[in-house]
């Protein structure tokens, strides 16, 4: 054995020199060989479908344009969107500024309450899973108040914090508290059997079982009321700024309303769905690389 | 000098409540299992041999009667009676290692220092052959070995009993004989007291002292127990021509499957 290991690691670069590459070997012996197109298939048909959607979708827009005078045609929304977006951060007073500054005044008003409801509702989401009294305390309550419209709650916050600004917080502090703690809930009672078993037999203190088992089996229920979360979240932004004013990418859609500026609406309405799906394809990111393999057998 | 009565199962009776009504598992189970004892548990499925296993463990509580362990009442789960489940029950978000170490701190925390808590853990694994693979996840390894990681966590924690629930049921015949030699020099080398479920008669002869046999469910109770009176360290290839392990294999067979013949359909 060794012997043939010692021929073999003799003379690497001698056989490297004499062996051409593995396609040239099996052309040689009368193998054909694929062209490239069959390996470019996978890749057209990944890449040909969305642009076909989306090329239908603004020729559609552009058939509508050009039959009603009051809807503005791609090429000028399109060269309106590049107007905006060579100064996106300028500021002319509250009443007037990039739009950049818009979409980070929601950004800030959604991560501030999605924040906040992530540091209560995880938690309480824990303690309903692994407490049955607790879920007999919660669940009535989260069940009632779960199918209200957050904005439903705009005029308490209102009336609490007397400022439009943390009643808007507050609307996204309720409507992402509810995937967060019922994921996290019934993620903790899904914890397979097996692994308290172990914790059992073990007798793996409360805290133990908590960093070791619950925790990481929780954490990718945990993320998808995350996920879930953020994406209502940032659907009621746009309302609640609407109601309450101020900077912000909803308040601003209102504005342009009120100014006929339908490009800009247009506009807003793509930058709105751009940055849902950049928050929510980072939080499957995220949940992706939280997410064990079930070992098997 | 051994413990005669080290475990002692004294007439215990397992009821199920289900949605569909009360299930009568086991009843008046009575059984003794000496100190370094091999006891296998064997029956055809649904007998109550896991049910029982899960007394002993601690795991579910007998409906009447008595469960005792070194002279104290089974009252719930403990790292005395170290568990090895069918499906190995690794946590797949921990390393080989980290699974052991989980069971060795736990036990031995509280008196020892965080090295020789690494030493333990890593001597388990090398017990079990494992050195090399003490790194990895569990989805990263055969199953054989991920049984083999159970069965050295269970064995970590110095248990007073070690019980397996059909440890080997899930892995192909080569491995599962290969395990079974490295389980028997294992229990040579530490003299452990060990309960184990099986459906497999030559696993049964080849590992126990006694075989305890279990009438079909259900209201399921002890039907018979062999005790097999061969030599250690047993070899497998020279057994199969041995007259006693051919006779011993033969009454768990005709128990089995004249006896206690498997019930049809209503069983299924």
């Amino acid at each position: 054995m060794s012997a043939v290991m010692d021929s073999m690691m003799g003379t690497p670069a001698k056989v490297a020199l004499e062996k051409p590459v593995r396609s040239a070997r099996l052309a040689r012996q009368g193998v054909k060989l694929s062209n490239g197109k069959s390996r470019m298939a996978g890749l057209a048909l990944a890449v040909m479908p969305p642009m076909l959607g989306l090329g239908i979708l603004v020729l559609l827009w552009q058939i509508l344009s050009v039959n009603n005078t009051s809807f503005p045609s791609p090429l000028v929304t399109w060269v309106e969107a590049v107007r905006m977006f060579a100064d996106p951060f300028y500021s002319n007073g509250p009443n007037d500024q990039g739009i950049g500054w818009n979409i980070l005044a929601s950004l800030k008003r959604v991560g501030l309450g999605f924040g906040l409801a992530a540091a209560v509702g995880i938690p309480l989401g824990f303690m309903i899973g692994r407490f049955k009294f607790m879920a007999g305390m919660f669940n009535p309550i989260i069940s009632l108040l779960k199918p209200v419209s957050p904005l439903a709650w705009l005029p308490i916050g209102l009336l609490v914090f007397k400022a439009a600004d943390p009643a808007a917080i507050w609307s996204i502090f309720i409507c992402s508290i509810w995937p967060m703690i019922i994921n996290t809930a019934s993620g903790v009672q899904r914890v397979p059997q097996d692994y308290m078993n172990v914790a059992r037999v073990l007798n793996l203190s409360e805290w133990k079982i908590f960093t070791r088992i619950l925790l990481p089996s929780v954490l990718p229920y945990m993320l998808t009321g995350v996920r879930l979360a953020i994406g209502t979240a940032w659907l009621v932004i746009v309302a609640a700024e609407m109601l309450t004013g101020g900077v912000g990418i909803g308040f601003w859609v209102w504005d342009e309303w009120n100014n006929l500026n339908v490009p800009h609406i247009i506009i807003a309405i793509v930058v709105i769905g751009v940055v849902g799906l950049i928050l929510e394809q980072a939080l499957v990111a995220l949940a992706k690389s939280f997410t064990y393999d079930e070992a098997g057998n | 000098m051994a413990n005669l009565k080290f475990i002692e199962v004294q007439h215990a009776e397992m009821v199920f409540e289900t949605r569909k009504g009360s299930f009568h598992a086991l009843t008046e189970v009575n059984l003794t299992v000496e100190q370094g004892e091999f006891i296998t548990l064997i029956g055809h499925s649904g007998c109550g041999k896991s049910t029982l296993l899960n007394l002993l463990a601690g795991l579910t509580t007998a409906t009447e009667g008595a469960l005792i362990c070194a002279g104290r009442e089974i009252a719930g789960p403990s790292p005395e009676r170290a568990v090895v489940f069918q499906n190995h029950s690794l946590l797949p978000w921990l390393t080989c290692f980290e699974n052991v170490y989980l069971a060795v701190e736990r036990v031995f925390g509280a008196k020892e220092g965080k090295a020789r808590l690494r030493e333990r853990t890593a001597a388990a694994l090398a017990l079990v052959g494992l050195t090399a693979a003490s790194s990895k996840r569990p989805n990263e390894i055969s199953g054989g070995m991920k049984q083999r990681v159970g069965i050295a966590r269970a064995l970590s924690m110095e248990p007073k009993v070690l019980l397996m629930d059909e440890p080997f049921g899930a892995l192909d015949a080569l491995t599962r004989a290969h395990l079974q030699d490295e389980l028997m020099s294992i229990v040579a080398k530490t003299g452990s007291t060990v309960v184990m479920v099986t459906h497999d008669v030559d696993e049964a002869v080849l590992l126990s002292d006694r075989i305890v046999m279990m009438t079909n469910g259900p209201a399921a109770t002890i039907g018979d127990i062999v005790q097999v009176r061969l030599p250690r360290p047993r070899e497998r290839v020279a057994l199969a021509h041995d007259p006693l392990y051919i006779d011993y294999r033969t009454r768990v067979l005709e128990f089995l499957y004249h006896r206690q013949a498997r019930p049809q359909k209503e069983a299924a």
